[in-house]
């Protein structure tokens, strides 16, 4: 007889037993790593350390506000490299022979009254400016910052500022000795300094980072650690940096030997919260943890719902599509280039792609707030009307086939950074410029390598971008000189560049206006770039912050004016 | 046993310096110029900016000069933070990410076992299927969303209860430790669980158990002396390479909740072209990792009998 | 006891019978098994038939669903499924030049129907408004708090009382606010507030190009026209997500399948050798593992990208398969060391290599069923890392290029709206899970199905 195989019972007693102790032993275990947990915890958190103070947005006892910073600062030495971060904490914790008020014009900083003519400059500085340590401020301070970000061995990336100076271009070609540079110290409280040329704009020049003072013998004393740490800067600004925990939190003090002390109405500004994550720093202003923070668009909604005060204001930026001229590229012909021209349309772009509030649609190289002769300058010389016609640029795309000598124009390379935004608009514009007939390959770098290609010249049109280095037209306009290395796409006009000359020294202001209008007529007419966007920016702050000023040149946000109101009824 | 500790450890510093060895190579071949800036720079400044970081020698004696400074321990100087050398960065922020990993390891693997046996325990009944389900949850959302939601989460809860319950972000307190360990780790249990699940299950119906039954051991000790410690090995093979990952996974929750970690240094080290910081990152983690794997075959070693160390 | 020697006569000769053991079914080899096994689980079966689903749904959708995934439709962008698809046919777009307006009687109105394309206001002055007006608008009632929402621009002349929007309109409601500024560019307390409806508008020649009326019949300004439709709803660039979750499978699938498949069976072969072999050799195997793993993925992902010259703008999908391959295998290897490490000492194993069988049988016949467990648990955790993997590199722009898209990279997208247009993330992350789940629940019946000690158990 052949057996069927019983099948295993699902479950006896023996089994259910067995689940249940087990169930039990579990439990305990469980329970016993809980506990466990909690204490390694309170151990870890012993043996880190607690830096973080129960912070508020808004701290009207202290006098303080906690705001926070999307990078770590990389380095503090005014003399170096300048990028946003490091200008923003430099512009609250330094100052310069002349700086700006709460209405953005220039005034009066170390520096009490001052000269500038064709030639020279002489600076009277005020008695009463002391460094953090209690020592006065002297000329020699500045003598040393401006030799120092002249001299080569430093290799600072804004020394070319110091070429306004005499000598300032030779000295930082190494051709010099540093003493020859064209500024002196007559006394310690007058500074004379000789112009390379006429230079219109020097006053604005001045109050830029790298002509901030700094200590010969406090420099010296930090033996090559100057601006690594908060104990290796000395401050005569109306903040100092009391506390610095690399890449968590910075703590900015009042100065009490500021010499307008009395003007500085808070008490600390607290970088409590250092992250690139701009959802984050919106989570932490909802939770009331900061006072301001960005908006992006996918934010907007969120801030109208909560029923916080939006702001807006324009950055600074102009952003484009830079064409490569260079000889053995398609974008060398004109025909092509103004057919991409005339389906261009920036106002679709803003309106529809970036939909952010404060982007205004590009028109012109110069943005809207760079000032002409008494008025803005986009007033007095308003930038070309924009041209939309497709058929226009179907026929130009023919007479660029021709110009080239092709049958069939080769895809174009889109050379992008690695920013989401980037990305959507690389990915709008395929689409707009296939009506063409054009192809076009996104090539999507991140930060480094983007940098690279645009200097070996590796792409037919890049995405590029510019931010004013001083509050003048000429910081946009002289960017397309032939002589200018960051003219990527390399391209020349005589004509142009004769204008750029007069702008540079020229110190007549209609003059002046009239060349920057003509650049402004070149670059549209030879297309040598599309505007973009202006780039504005959305935010929100808590409703007790008062005073903050943004700003598109310069530290920005700007809380030097800032106070905290308090609440009333 | 000491012997073969000894012929690991020294294993494993050859294994640091062919990591080093591969990553400055990699590093070099990659395209791309460490010191672009946005603003074009004089011929001559760029020279001295060369001069200054190393770079105007020839890559082979560069190699041979690195590999002096890392055999006394000196990782040089940022290129993206000046004045600021390696080891401070690494000293720094390092203690903050292992913390964070060591909590969210702990937590992973306390809660794997946990969940793991308890799966096996009530297969196919109701508790088998809740966690299963939250295990797939677990793994098919990736980890920015999770922390994101993590601190949506935490937002709204401080916004209902009216008071500050939790931190939203920041670090200093076992209330900043808790959720962002618990997000960091959830994946990784998930896993485990899964693991130490399908382990269970084999065990289950091996031959010991049934012995030991069969012997009338009382089923409490069957379970944890003979079950449990069984099925925990291939946890245990696994936790190293976890830790380490999790240590460099970080990055997404040390930029989602601002948590002051190496992570961050590490990614963004690739994108800027950090030389120094990519050299210095990648040679601590190899050997991190390194000696992490010795030590995890070591307790290996320990647990299970039946695998002889030669 | 009785006594007695056994008689001859107590014993019977057996008789020879012919009934031969009868077999109570047939003998089945380990993979039949399997698959009878595999078979009865139901659950296991439900996913097989997803998987089968999903591929379905990856190589024959398009054909079905022919519609262009790069198309945009900037009409429609990031609308959900069930949006209103009613529009109006309107003249194409005319720069205005606004009305000037020097009253100061009357309310802030519209100057036409206001619609997607634009919505123009005009006002009375106000005579606070020295330095001009902020115009704002709210998706909210601005209420007592006074929230008056999105600063959309400023007219800084104070007899310029107009004002266009053209930002990102959707047929919603809105709430505008024109705000009088002072001579230093303050808000002053004097505003106009008014309630809009704004309607879904089209031009003439977009609803031809769009195929939504015949050419020879072209909608006349003012008729009501109904857009295309779009089944999941469209993303951020007015592209169809259906047609791009089809397109999308392609590439995540194909790297999420055969990517860990790949590193799996690299990893295994590896780790199996090590372990088995033993000694020096597995000791030096080991080590190369290690070294493996702690190298930067994300550098060397560029740099594979770069070997096998992938120019810009091309998807490097083959290469990155590689690079994922040959970056992950070290931890499977490990894992499947272990297990052999534990099998290698189990007294069938010494049997069989008794019974005469060579290293290769042990390896397959033994071994490797028997961490088959383990492997599967693997592999099925393995498609969403690689799903996800795929989806940063392709981020940070390693992986397919745009417009290509991939399932992976729309959840990215998708969770920057996540609050707002949730449908962007949804419906990728539910296609991912759906995959992993199916891969789970496939995982575990080939698990229990494979599992040689569950042979014979039922």
């Amino acid at each position: 007889m052949h057996q069927t195989p019983t099948p295993r019972p699902h479950r006896d007693d023996a089994e259910d037993n067995f689940i249940r102790s087990a169930g039990a032993q579990l439990l305990l275990f469980a329970a016993v790593a809980v506990i466990g947990v909690a204490l390694l915890m309170f151990v870890l958190a012993g043996l880190v350390g607690s830096n973080a103070e129960s912070v508020s947005a808004v701290d009207v006892e202290r006098n303080m506000i906690t705001i926070s910073l999307a990078d770590e600062p990389p380095q503090l030495d005014s003399g170096m490299g300048a990028d946003s971060i490091s200008g923003m904490v430099l512009g609250h914790v330094m100052e310069g022979l002349i700086t700006r008020d709460a209405q953005a014009n220039l005034s009066p900083g170390v520096a009490e009254r001052w000269e500038i003519n064709a030639t020279d400059a002489t600076f009277y500085l005020r008695k009463n400016a002391r460094w953090s340590e209690g020592e006065p401020v002297t000329a020699h301070d500045f003598v040393f910052a401006w030799r120092k970000a002249a001299d080569p061995a430093q290799a600072s990336e804004y020394a070319f500022l110091m070429y306004y100076l005499r000598h300032g271009e030779a000295v930082a070609a190494g051709q010099l000795p540093m003493e020859s540079l064209g500024v002196t110290a007559l006394d310690d409280h007058t500074l004379y300094v000789e112009l390379s040329r006429p230079t219109a704009f020097f006053d604005k020049l001045v109050a830029f980072q790298t002509f901030y003072p700094i200590r010969e013998d406090f420099y010296h004393r930090t033996q090559g650690r100057y601006g690594a740490d908060a104990e290796d800067l000395l401050y005569n600004g109306r903040f100092k940096i009391t506390r610095w925990i690399h890449g968590a939190s910075l703590m900015m003090r009042k100065n009490e030997y500021y010499w307008n002390a009395d003007d500085v109405r808070l008490d600390a500004i607290n970088v409590g919260y250092i992250t690139r994550d701009g959802h984050s720093r919106f989570n932490f202003f909802k939770d009331n943890k900061i006072a301001y923070a960005m908006l992006q668009s996918e934010q907007l909604t969120s801030a109208m719902e909560n029923r916080f005060h939006i702001r807006r204001y324009q950055d600074g930026a102009l952003f484009f599509l830079e064409f490569n001229h260079r000889d053995d590229r398609p974008t060398r012909s004109w025909h092509l280039r103004r057919a991409m021209q005339l389906v261009t349309d920036s106002v679709e772009l803003v309106n529809k792609v970036v939909k952010l509030p404060g982007y205004l649609p590009g028109r012109s190289l110069f943005p809207v707030y760079l000032r002409g002769v008494n008025r803005p300058f986009r007033e007095e010389f308003p930038a070309p009307d924009p041209e939309l016609d497709l058929e226009l640029a179907l026929s130009h795309i023919e007479q660029a086939k021709i110009e080239l000598g092709v049958d069939e124009l080769p895809p174009l390379t889109l050379l992008i950074g690695d920013s989401p935004l980037a990305k959507n608009q690389a990915e709008y514009f395929q689409s707009v410029y296939q009506q063409l007939g054009l192809t076009i390959k996104i090539d999507a770098q991140i930060f480094k390598q983007r940098l690279d290609k645009m200097k070996r010249a590796d792409f037919d049109v890049v995405m590029a971008g510019w931010g004013p280095d001083y509050d003048d037209a000429l910081t946009f306009g002289d960017l397309f000189a032939s002589w200018n290395l960051n003219n990527h796409g390399r391209w020349q006009n005589a004509e142009y560049d004769s204008m750029v000359a007069i702008a540079q020294n020229s110190i007549e202001p209609d003059e002046r206006m009239a060349a920057f209008a003509t650049m402004q007529r070149l670059i549209y007419e030879e297309a040598v770039i599309l505007p973009h966007y202006e780039r504005g920016t959305s935010y929100v702050t808590h409703p007790q912050l008062k005073g903050m000023v943004r700003r598109a040149v310069g530290a920005d946000p700007d809380l030097r004016y800032a106070y905290i109101e308090r609440e009333t009824e | 046993m000491w012997r073969y500790t000894f012929k690991r450890l020294i294993q494993g510093l050859v294994t640091v310096w062919f990591i080093a060895s591969a990553t400055f190579a990699a590093m070099h071949l990659v395209p791309g110029d460490p010191l672009a800036s946005d603003k074009a720079v004089s011929p001559e400044i760029r020279a001295n900016l060369e001069k200054r970081y190393g770079l105007n020698e020839p890559v082979w004696r560069q190699y041979t000069i690195y590999m002096g400074n890392l055999a006394r321990g000196d990782f040089g100087i940022s290129f993206t933070q000046k004045n600021r050398l390696v080891n401070d960065i690494i000293r720094e922020h390092f203690p903050v990410s292992a913390t964070l990993g060591l909590l969210a390891v702990i937590f992973a693997a306390l809660g794997g076992i946990l969940w793991g046996a308890l799966t096996a325990l009530y297969r196919n009944q109701l508790p088998d299927f809740i966690i299963m389900f939250l295990v797939i949850l677990g793994i098919s959302v990736p980890s920015f969303v999770v922390a994101a939601l993590g601190q949506l989460g935490l937002v709204s809860l401080n916004n209902l209860a009216g008071v500050n319950l939790l931190p939203v972000g920041g670090w200093g307190t076992i209330a900043h430790m808790l959720v962002p360990s618990m997000v960091l780790g959830l994946s990784t249990m998930a896993y485990l669980t899964r693991l130490m699940r399908s382990s269970m299950l084999e065990i289950v119906n091996s031959d010991f158990v049934r012995t030991a039954k069969a012997k009338g051991l009382p089923p409490p000790r069957i379970f944890t002396q003979h079950q449990l410690r069984n099925a925990v090995l291939p946890v245990i093979t696994v936790l190293g390479p976890a830790i380490a990952a999790i240590t460099t996974g970080g990055f997404v929750v040390e930029l989602v909740f601002a948590i002051p970690g190496l992570g961050r240094y590490f990614v963004e080290a690739v994108q800027q072209l950090d030389y120094t910081v990519i050299m210095g990152t990648t040679v601590f983690y190899g050997a991190f990792l390194v000696f992490m794997v010795i030590a995890v075959d070591i307790v290996y070693g320990f647990v299970d009998p039946r695998v002889r160390l030669e | 006891m009785p006594q007695s020697t056994p008689a001859p006569e107590m014993f019977e000769p057996l008789q020879v019978s012919e009934r031969k053991q009868s077999t109570a079914r047939p003998s089945l080899s380990y993979w039949q098994d399997a698959w009878r096994r595999l078979k009865d689980n139901r659950r296991a079966l439900l996913s097989l038939y997803l998987v089968m689903g999903l591929v379905l749904f990856t190589l024959f959708g398009p054909f079905l669903w022919s519609v262009d995934p790069s198309a945009q439709d900037l009409d429609q962008v990031s609308q959900p499924p069930w949006a209103d698809r009613h529009a109006v046919v309107v003249e194409p777009y005319r720069l205005w030049e606004g009305e000037t307006n020097t009253s100061s009687e009357g309310s802030l109105r519209l100057a036409m129907a206001a619609n997607t394309q634009s919505v123009r206001l005009v006002w009375p002055t106000m005579p606070k408004a020295t330095g001009g007006y902020r115009i704002y608008r709210n998706l909210f009632p601005i209420g007592p708090q006074r929230a008056y929402g999105l600063p959309l621009g400023e007219q800084r002349q104070p007899l310029k009382t107009y004002f266009e929007d053209r930002l990102d309109l959707k047929a919603t409601r809105y709430f505008y606010t024109v705000v009088a500024l002072n001579q230093s560019g303050l808000e002053t307390n004097e505003v106009r507030t008014l309630e809009v409806q704004v309607i879904n508008a089209i031009t003439i020649a977009d609803a031809l190009k769009r195929g939504l009326a015949p050419d020879e019949a072209p909608p006349q300004v003012g008729d009501t026209l109904t857009l295309a439709l779009h089944p999941l709803g469209t993303d951020y660039l007015g592209r169809d997500m259906l047609a791009r979750l089809m397109h999308g499978a392609r590439v995540s699938l194909f790297i999420g399948i055969f990517a860990p498949l790949l590193y799996v069976l690299l990893g295994v072969i590896y780790g199996a050798a090590a372990g088995f072999i033993g000694g020096r050799i597995d000791a030096v195997m080991m080590r190369f593992a290690d070294f493996v793993v702690a190298l930067p993925f994300l550098l060397f992902m560029i740099l594979f990208k770069i070997m096998f010259g992938i120019g810009p703008g091309e998807s490097g999908i083959l290469p990155m398969l590689i690079a994922m391959v040959m970056l992950s295998w070290p931890a499977t290897s490990r894992l499947v060391r272990g297990q052999i490490l534990q099998i290698r000492e189990e007294s069938y194993i010494n049997a069989s290599r008794l019974l005469g069988s060579s290293t290769g049988y042990l390896i397959w016949r033994h071994m490797i069923p028997n961490t088959m467990g383990v492997i599967l648990v693997t592999i099925t955790f393995a498609v969403p890392s690689a799903i996800f993997t795929e989806a940063f590199l392709s981020f940070i722009g390693m992986g397919v290029a745009p417009p290509t898209p991939s399932w992976g990279s729309m959840c990215n997208e998708g969770i920057k709206t996540m609050l707002t247009t949730p449908h962007e993330l949804i419906f990728p992350a539910l296609f991912i899970s759906l995959t992993v789940l199916a891969f789970n629940l496939l995982g575990d019946g080939l698990r229990d199905a494979l599992d040689a000690r569950m042979r014979n158990t039922d």
